[in-house]
């Protein structure tokens, strides 16, 4: 958590990018969210339980890990920030803790959330269960089948997972449904969005969550090497974990920050994931105007990513600000250069990344030149066998 | 006659206890059959119609209005056809469109409210639209005379609806129940306290919709005080399942709120 600042206000805009595009029914509820956080980061109390759960239940903090043999491939030293050993094998859970302990502070009794890849819903469950939450999952059927064993989880664990058979069946039709879900049920329940997307104050809020990454690894990179990376690289679906990663290095000037987005089958095709890469004009999608795949009549296209937690039509209004303003850069990966990244980083270091994850690793896989680089690895990729044997 | 005129005139003149509103979603099935289903609306005792906008992501909409909307999408419809649709109704009844924001600010605000001003269009409901980002374009339906139309929900704070209710053009959309669009079993007192606190905060009329599928809730709304009852996904469904019988569901509810008690 960074020093809680009681007196400072939740971003509800990033330059042009953010916004509250709701249905008047969750107004209300976007304002009691933002007062309950105001009051909450600023409580001890609140930063004592969160911090405890982080850490005895989380498992932080996450090692920061010299990837050697990726190093001596690549021809500079590379760093790892390893969520993927953060409990439930993904930096998500971050989110889902601060945000669940707020909803029971609000006196919430009911939790939704969307998913895409699955980590999001397990963290969401996981949290659930662990405080004794009911607990709904909203999962397009496409991914249902494509992460089949985080359904199983998430079922496990106590949560309902409700398929979305809509569209192309995949995460921006389980963010509709869940929105949908809260418009009917705002009085009781708490939306846990899982990425630094939606209407204010979501962006910030889970901003503000998840930059334990960064403020963490910021730490210990200057305890190892005397010095901060020259490049912070994390993968972009919704943007959490990049910006989580990032928000630590934001003031600090000579650091690159690169944010890896889902090239699909090429960004020269419709078939990908990369918003903020190929530019275009903004639009509004779930909430809030940031970049966004559309037509020229604003209806909103279907993005495309081996990595279903990548395969979304838009990013953060933040990441948007970033790219504008040049603090941060996006590229995109290809789901075939992912595929090489993930393959690459299981035979050299031991780790198997997620699908989402591989995408920032084949992004460095693919540089001419380094010097020392940072490396969001956001999540464990247990999930992503049976997709990648079956690509094989 | 502007925009908001030709909408205080309905509602002036409309010779029921509220005037009815029915929603006919532009190119659902087809471009020509929403026109017919418009035209058979009006003849039945339609005072205002709402016409949707096919949108691929229509977050303030139930199942059914959903799926209406992504097969006349799949059947083709542009913007350009649903301002057919509505230049073909637009002098018979006023138009009141129903159109998600991204849509209204893909092409440019401006250039958005001149197409539909032109088509003659009297009004405009954006339901991702919430008040804190509706400034400008208030602003430019208003130099248009179009009515940029607000909504109100049942979770609204009263010096927030205060607030809604004085930038309402036209009517304020009052939302009778929690939730998206859809049809709904119970009606009963919903309404009243809705409608009161609406009427006191707002200046002009007052419309319920969400929820109303039935000539019940349609009387109930009207006795609650309502200037206006929204039908949206009953009619909808009516279209979808059988266009022959809208005629006949909007005339039962025009009888509904026509009946004297």
């Amino acid at each position: 958590m960074s020093d809680g600042d009681a007196t400072a206000l939740v971003e509800h805009r990033f330059g042009p990018y953010g916004g509250q595009y709701v249905p008047e029914t969750l107004m209300p509820a976007l304002a009691e969210l933002e007062q309950a956080w105001l009051q909450a980061r600023s409580d001890p109390q609140f930063a004592r339980e969160l911090g405890a759960l982080l850490a005895d239940f989380a498992g932080r903090p996450t090692p920061l890990y010299r990837a050697q043999r990726l190093s001596e491939r690549v021809g500079w030293p590379v760093y790892l920030k390893r969520e993927d050993l953060n409990h439930t094998g993904s930096h998500k859970l971050n989110n889902a803790l601060g945000q669940i302990l707020l909803a029971r502070r609000m006196g919430k009794t009911r939790i939704i959330a969307e998913t895409g890849a699955g980590q999001h819903g397990v963290a969401t469950a996981t949290v659930c269960a662990l405080l004794g939450m009911e607990c709904m999952i909203y999962m397009g059927t496409a991914d249902v089948e494509r992460q089949r064993p985080n359904v199983q989880r998430m079922e496990l664990l106590g949560a309902t997972v409700a398929p979305v058979q809509v569209g192309a069946n995949t995460l921006k039709e389980a963010t509709s449904e869940a929105i949908r879900d809260w418009v009917s049920s705002v009085e009781h329940t708490h939306y846990v969005i899982g990425s630094v997307v939606g209407p204010a104050p979501y962006p910030a809020l889970v901003r503000d969550l998840q930059r334990v990454i960064g403020d963490e690894a910021r730490a210990q990179m200057l305890e190892r090497e005397g010095r901060l990376p020259a490049r912070v690289v994390a993968c972009v679906g919704g943007g959490s974990n990049a910006i989580g990663t990032f928000t630590a290095f934001i003031d600090d000037t000579d650091v690159e920050l690169v944010g890896v987005e889902a090239g699909g089958e090429g960004i020269d095709t419709p078939r990908h994931g990369a918003p903020l890469t190929v530019g275009g004009r903004p639009g509004i999608l779930h909430g809030s105007r940031s970049a966004v795949l559309q037509d020229e009549e604003g209806q909103i296209k279907q993005a495309h990513s081996i990595s279903a937690g990548l395969d979304y039509p838009g990013a953060g209004p933040e990441h948007a600000f970033l790219r504008d303003t040049g603090r941060a850069r996006y590229e995109a990966v290809t789901d075939a250069q992912a595929l090489t990244g993930f393959r690459e980083l299981t035979r050299l270091e031991g780790i198997i990344p997620a699908l989402e994850t591989a995408h920032a690793l084949a992004w460095v896989l693919t540089q001419q030149n380094g010097e020392l680089d940072l490396v969001c690895l956001s999540g464990r990729g247990d999930k992503d066998l049976a997709a990648v044997l079956g690509e094989a | 006659m502007g925009g908001v005129e030709r909408i205080a005139e309905a509602f002036a003149t409309s010779g029921k206890r509220a005037a009815l509103m029915p929603y006919v979603m532009a190119g659902f099935p087809t471009l020509a059959a929403s026109v017919r289903a418009g035209e058979a609306c009006v003849a039945a005792g339609g005072d205002v119609i709402e016409l949707g906008v096919p949108y691929s992501d229509p977050l303030a909409d139930g199942p059914v209005i959903h799926a209406a909307g992504t097969q006349a999408l799949a059947a083709g419809a542009s913007m350009a056809g649903v301002l057919e649709v509505a230049r073909a109704l637009a002098d018979s009844v006023p138009l009141v469109a129903m159109c998600y924001a991204n849509m209204v600010f893909a092409p440019g605000a401006e250039r958005f409210l001149e197409r539909l001003a032109q088509t003659g269009v009297c009004g405009l409901i954006v339901p991702d639209l919430p008040l804190e980002e509706a400034g400008e374009l208030l602003a430019l339906c208003d130099q248009r005379s179009l009515a940029l139309v607000p909504l109100a929900a049942p979770t609204t704070p009263p010096q927030r609806l205060d607030a809604i209710g004085a930038a309402a053009r036209g009517f304020l959309y009052t939302v009778s129940v929690l939730g998206t669009t859809g049809e709904r079993n119970s009606g009963q007192d919903r309404f009243t306290g809705l409608v009161a606190k609406a009427k006191a905060a707002t200046d002009v009329p007052v419309a319920v919709g969400f929820g109303i599928s039935t000539p019940e809730h349609a009387r109930q709304a009207a006795d609650a005080g309502a200037d206006g009852v929204i039908v949206g996904t009953r009619l909808v469904r009516a279209v979808g399942e059988d266009p022959a019988s809208v005629g006949e569901v909007v005339g039962e509810l025009a009888a509904a709120l026509a009946a004297p008690r």
